[in-house]
């Protein structure tokens, strides 16, 4: 019997050949998915370019995915845009999107089964933690480990000790994933995991839908962590039921494994949370927020773009006017959400309300295009980081919320809450 | 080998949106890279540095987004070397891979201001404030990075394991 594992460690040990790996320890993992987009690839193939081998090792098991400048914003854009295409036609790698097909890399990747429970996944991108959701291992690399792994199928990787996160009770009235991570972040800080498994788990997990568990898992990085994750239930499987590619394999942690420590919240405290600038983890409850204006607002992003966060924006939006001074951008997360959008019929209460509705891109998440902001205004976003000039201008301000919040907050015209509209 | 220059100090929580806005992720070219370095905080930043100088960083250095450009720029921009109180994950393995030496060492993190003039010996881990006078020891690289980092980086070191004549 090998001794008790964590979750993590048994995912990274079922990799590597093993049946036990310690954390500390430098292992090579055989990937299951790698993935890069539009800003990390062309630097990455660069890269491979140099390590002389011809061939990609497994193409079946690469994503290509062109989403943060796309549709592209300028010249530039397409000319990185196209690399990615290039490669994928060269190189036989069929997990490669079009505008019209795909979406925002860390929604898409689990929409089309390509991630499954029990993966072992590395991505050219931060947020790629968002995969531990479904019970994967899932980190964010840079662009020469995906350089490395194209020609390898593997990755070096330390193995993490876990902090565990237990959430005890109910959440309250307008909580939700986000609000969870977003006051974890708050009380731990932007480094409390760092280099870190965050292992979520307790009732008010287990009480998430799938789309506040990609949430939560989305924003471990936030917090400086190595992955996020949460064992698989019966909402897990249910995901993946008529999507996974491949079969999942569930894995638990041991009742006795090992973790750096415990960390436990009483959900009946935690309020909806904003997060002020410049960094994730100023956060104040929604009742502390005081008199904030703001001149835009924005629902999207790989945090908070999927339709279950669309649906919460339209029961706020349905029938209420955008304030005047007021921009509201609407960006569902992948094509699959956008037709869901209007076969539901929330496209039309958004633009009724004052709004516009964007197809499928990372955009202003990260100041590339559709909504950046000027010197001096002020944003509410569903987003993940609010970092000085993220989302435009130096002098720019981000504030993350909840979508509930910020659609309240477009209504209002200042940062605020569903029931104050 | 050692390295020698000016340190460019800055605090905690260096993002690399911070170190290379987003803005500019639509080039890998070096030289515009290192153009905009640092640009959000310090807007003559890239015209400052001298080749060799060093940056000195407080906790949780380069956090935030995978984007390797951040490193890139930062050892285009002339900055032989990052000490910082502790490194973001990502940061930290994007500078391993792609051979921007960096530095784990609170101490000196604390120590160096501003301007200060600064002799760094990589093999022996070891920090000499010269303006100052005093000597600070950074953290040892584990033996498997050493390998990464004696063969040139990643790209080299997966070029020897895949063996591609
Ligand atoms: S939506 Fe934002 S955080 Fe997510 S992948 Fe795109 S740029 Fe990154």
């Amino acid at each position: 019997m090998p001794a008790a594992q964590t979750i993590t460690q048994k995912i990274l040990a079922a990799h590597c050949g093993r049946e036990f790996v310690e954390p500390g320890e430098f292992i090579s993992v055989q990937l299951d998915l790698m993935l890069a987009n539009d800003i990390t690839a062309p630097l990455a193939l660069k890269e491979f370019a140099k390590i002389g081998c011809e061939r990609v090792r497994f193409p079946e098991r690469v994503a290509l995915v062109p989403d943060h400048f796309v549709p592209a914003k300028d010249v530039r854009a397409a000319q990185q845009a196209q690399l990615l295409k290039k490669f994928a036609i060269e190189q036989k790698i069929p997990n490669y999107w079009e505008i019209g097909r795909g979406g925002i890399e860390h929604t898409l990747l689990p929409e089309e089964g390509l991630v499954v429970s029990g993966d072992c996944v590395i991505g050219a991108d931060s947020h790629t933690c968002t995969y531990g959701a479904l019970g994967a291992f899932s980190t964010g690399v840079g662009s020469t480990d995906f350089a490395a792994a194209l020609a390898t199928g593997e990755c070096w990787l330390q193995v993490p000790e876990s902090i565990k996160f237990i959430y005890r009770g109910q959440l309250r009235p307008w909580v939700g994933g986000k609000d969870l991570i977003l006051h974890t972040i708050g009380e731990i800080g932007v480094d409390g995991a760092l280099y870190q498994a965050m292992e979520f788990c307790g009732e008010a997990v287990s009480a998430l839908d799938i789309a506040g568990r990609f949430t939560m898992c989305n924003m471990a990085i936030e917090a400086g962590g190595k992955n996020g994750i949460i064992a698989p239930d019966e909402i897990t499987l249910a995901y993946q039921k008529n999507r996974a590619k491949r079969s999942p394999k569930v894995y638990a942690s041991d009742p006795d494994a090992p973790y750096a420590r415990t960390i436990e919240f009483d959900c009946e405290k935690i309020e909806p949370q904003v997060a002020f600038p410049h960094l994730p983890s100023n956060t104040r409850p929604i009742s502390r927020v005081g008199e904030v204006p703001i001149d835009q607002a924005v629902i999207g992003s790989c945090t908070n773009g999927r339709i279950e966060d669309l649906r919460q924006a339209a029961e706020i939006l349905r029938g209420r006017r955008v304030h005047s001074n007021v921009r509201l951008i609407i960006i569902p997360a992948t094509q699959e959400i956008h037709l869901a959008a209007v076969k539901e019929g929330l496209v039309q209460i958004f633009l009724e309300a004052g709004g516009v509705f964007s197809p499928p891109t990372c955009g202003p998440c990260l100041g590339g295009h559709m909504g950046i902001l000027a010197e001096g205004e002020r944003a509410i976003a569903t987003t993940n980081r609010n970092f000085i000039g993220r989302m435009g201008h130096p002098k720019s301000e981000v504030y993350l919320a909840n979508p509930a919040i910020t659609a309240a907050s477009a209504v209002l015209g200042r940062i605020g809450s569903p029931e104050e509209v | 080998m050692k390295l020698r220059g000016r340190a460019h100090k800055f605090g905690d929580n260096i993002d690399t949106d911070i170190i290379i806005p987003a803005i500019y992720l639509d080039t890998t070219s070096e030289e515009e890279l290192a153009a905009h370095c640092m640009e959000g905080l310090a807007a003559d930043f890239a015209q400052r540095v001298k080749p060799g100088d060093v940056m000195v960083g407080g906790l949780n250095f380069g956090c935030g987004s995978s984007r390797e450009h951040a490193p890139v720029a930062i050892k285009a921009a002339g900055i032989s070397c990052v000490i910082a109180a502790s490194f973001a994950r990502i940061f930290f393995r994007n500078a391993i891979n792609i051979g921007l030496p960096v530095m784990v060492c609170p101490e000196a993190s604390q120590n160096i201001q501003e301007g200060e003039e600064i002799e760094i010996d990589l093999a022996a881990g070891q920090i000499k404030n010269l303006t100052k006078g005093t000597s600070h020891q950074a953290a040892a690289f584990p033996p498997f990075l050493q390998e990464i980092i004696s063969a040139g980086g990643l790209i080299e070191y997966t070029k020897k394991r895949t063996a591609i004549p």
